[in-house]
C-alpha cells in the first residue's frame, strides 16, 4: 500500500538529531508495548508481514505525529481483535473503568510464554528463508527494472525505485514472499536480490555519479531489462 | 554512543517523543498517566486476566534487550574483523554462519550481511519502510533510526545525513545505502582507525560505537571523541 510508512526520498521532516546515550527505552510503557508485541507474537496467530501491514494502516496522519512504540502499540491491538484475543472496546472500556487498571493474578495458559521460553524463542530462525528449491530469474550483474507496481495490500517494493533501473549486485536465496504472506494467501516462495541503483538513476541529475542505493527485492517485483 | 547497560531512569529523551509520555524528571511517576500509558496497562492487564501473557515473561524480554543483547556483541566482531584476516573473510563471505559461531543468531539477525568500510566506499544502512535492524548484534534501534528524518532522507541524500551528524565523505568516495527491504540484516564494518597497532581485540572493541556499525559514524583514531 501506498502509505505514511513508505518514507524514503521525502523532504520535510528536518534534520537527524542523534541522542548521545540513548537509553534503550525511553519509558515503562515502551517496555510494556515492546514485550507484549513479542509475546502475543509467540501464540503464532500471525507472521511478521501482518505485523508490518497492521502498523502501516494507522491512518497517515496520526502514523506521522506519533513515536514507534505507538505504531506498535496499534499494531498490535488490530492483529489482538482480528485473531479473536482481544477486541479494540474493551480495552476502551476498562480505560473508561478506571485510571489505573488493577492486574488480577491468573495462571497464564499453556501456549503463552513463559520466562524460561525467552531464550529460544528470540534464538529460534524463524521462516523468512526457505528450502524450496525456486530457480532464480537473474544473477548478478543482471540489468533489471523495478515493476511500476502499487498494491493496496502489504508490499516491500518503496515507490522510490517502481520503474526504475538497477543491477543485481547478488542473489539472497529463496524467501517468503511478503505481499502474499501478509494477506494470508501463501508463502509463494521466490529470491531475493540486492538490486543496485544508481543515485542519478533515483533522484537525477542533481545526485552524484558514484553514489548508489541498494534495496532488496523479490523476483515478483523485477522485470529484465 | 550507546552502553548496553543503560536505563531510562532520569536519563535524556528524544524530541520525537513528545506524544507518548517518558521518564522524565520533571514528570514524576505520580503525575497523571498519560493516553498511551493507560492504553498499555490496560492492554497488559486484560491479556494477562484472560491468561495470554505471564507478566513475568515480560519482564524477561525487556531485561534480554535492556542488559544482555546491544551494541557491545557488534563491537566485538568488529575488533575481531580487524586483528584476524581470516575471521574477516569468512565474516565478509558468509555473515550468517561466522556469526552464528559467536552465538549471535536469532530474531531480526536470521540472515546477516556485513559491508566492508573502506577508504574508497562507505556503506550506510536504513530501513525506508519500518525500522528493520540487526538486533543479536545492535540491540534495538535507537529513536533516530526508526524516525521520518533518517528514514525519509538517508536514500535521497545520504551525504547530507552524514555531513549533520559529523562524518564528511570526499568526493571520490563511493556512498552506498543498503534499504533493508527484505529479512536480510546489514552490519557495518568499520575502518580500522590509525593509531592501534598492537591493540588487543578487547581494547579496539571499546573504540567501536554503534553508530559506526550502522554507517553513520567512523571509528575515530584513539584520543578523539567521535
Amino acid at each position: 500500500m501506498n502509505g505514511a510508512h513508505d518514507l524514503g526520498g521525502m523532504h520535510g521532516f528536518g534534520p537527524v538529531v542523534l541522542e548521545p546515550d540513548e537509553p534503550v527505552f525511553h519509558a515503562e510503557w515502551e517496555r510494556r508495548a515492546f514485550a507484549l508485541t513479542v509475546a502475543m507474537g509467540g501464540w503464532g496467530q500471525w507472521n511478521l508481514d501482518m505485523s508490518r501491514h497492521a502498523r502501516e494502516q494507522m491512518p497517515p496522519a496520526e502514523y506521522l505525529a506519533t513515536s514507534y512504540y505507538e505504531h506498535w502499540l496499534w499494531g498490535l491491538e488490530q492483529l489482538l481483535e482480528r485473531h479473536g484475543f482481544l477486541a479494540r472496546a474493551e480495552v476502551a472500556e476498562r480505560l473508561r473503568e478506571g485510571a489505573e487498571p488493577t492486574r488480577t493474578a491468573v495462571p497464564s495458559r499453556a501456549g503463552a510464554l513463559r520466562p524460561a521460553d525467552v531464550p529460544r524463542l528470540l534464538r529460534n530462525r524463524r521462516a523468512a528463508r526457505l528450502d524450496d528449491p525456486v530457480p532464480p530469474k537473474f544473477k548478478a550483474g543482471d540489468a533489471v527494472m523495478a515493476r511500476n507496481i502499487n498494491p493496496t495490500g502489504h508490499t516491500r517494493i518503496p515507490r522510490y525505485v517502481r520503474g526504475r533501473r538497477g543491477v543485481v549486485d547478488r542473489d539472497h536465496g529463496v524467501f517468503v514472499f511478503p505481499d502474499t504472506n501478509a494477506a494470508g494467501t501463501g508463502r509463494k516462495p521466490q529470491h531475493v536480490y540486492s538490486v543496485a541503483f544508481p543515485a542519478r538513476e533515483l533522484w537525477g541529475p542533481d545526485a552524484r555519479a558514484n553514489d548508489a542505493v541498494y534495496v532488496d527485492l523479490w523476483d515478483d517485483y523485477l522485470d529484465p531489462v | 554512543m550507546a552502553h548496553d547497560h543503560d536505563h531510562a531512569d532520569g536519563g535524556d529523551h528524544a524530541p520525537e517523543h513528545h506524544h507518548g509520555s517518558t521518564d522524565d524528571p520533571a514528570h514524576p511517576h505520580n503525575a497523571p498517566l498519560s493516553d498511551v500509558q493507560l492504553r498499555v496497562k490496560a492492554l497488559e492487564s486484560l491479556l494477562t486476566e484472560r491468561g495470554l501473557v505471564d507478566p513475568a515473561a515480560l519482564d524477561e524480554l525487556i531485561d534480554t534487550y535492556e542488559t544482555k543483547v546491544g551494541p557491545r556483541n557488534g563491537a566485538r566482531v568488529v575488533a575481531k574483523a580487524w586483528v584476524d584476516p581470516e575471521f574477516k573473510r569468512r565474516l565478509l563471505a558468509d555473515a550468517t554462519a561466522t556469526l552464528a559461531d559467536l552465538g549471535y543468531i536469532g530474531r531480526q539477525g536470521e540472515d546477516m550481511v556485513v559491508l566492508e568500510n573502506t577508504p574508497r566506499v562507505h556503506n550506510l544502512v536504513v530501513c525506508t519502510l519500518c525500522s528493520c535492524y540487526p538486533w543479536p548484534v545492535l540491540g534495538l534501534p535507537p529513536v533516530w533510526y526508526k524516525s521520518a528524518p533518517y528514514r525519509s532522507r538517508a536514500v535521497i541524500d545520504p551525504r547530507g545525513v552524514l555531513r549533520e551528524v559529523g562524518v564528511d565523505l570526499p568526493d571520490d568516495v563511493e556512498v552506498r545505502v543498503w534499504d533493508s527491504t527484505a529479512e536480510l540484516r546489514y552490519l557495518v564494518l568499520p575502518e580500522r582507525p590509525p593509531g592501534t597497532e598492537g591493540w588487543s581485540e578487547d581494547e579496539l572493541a571499546q573504540l567501536v560505537t554503534r553508530d559506526a556499525m550502522i554507517g553513520v559514524a567512523q571509528v575515530g583514531a584513539p584520543g578523539t571523541s567521535r
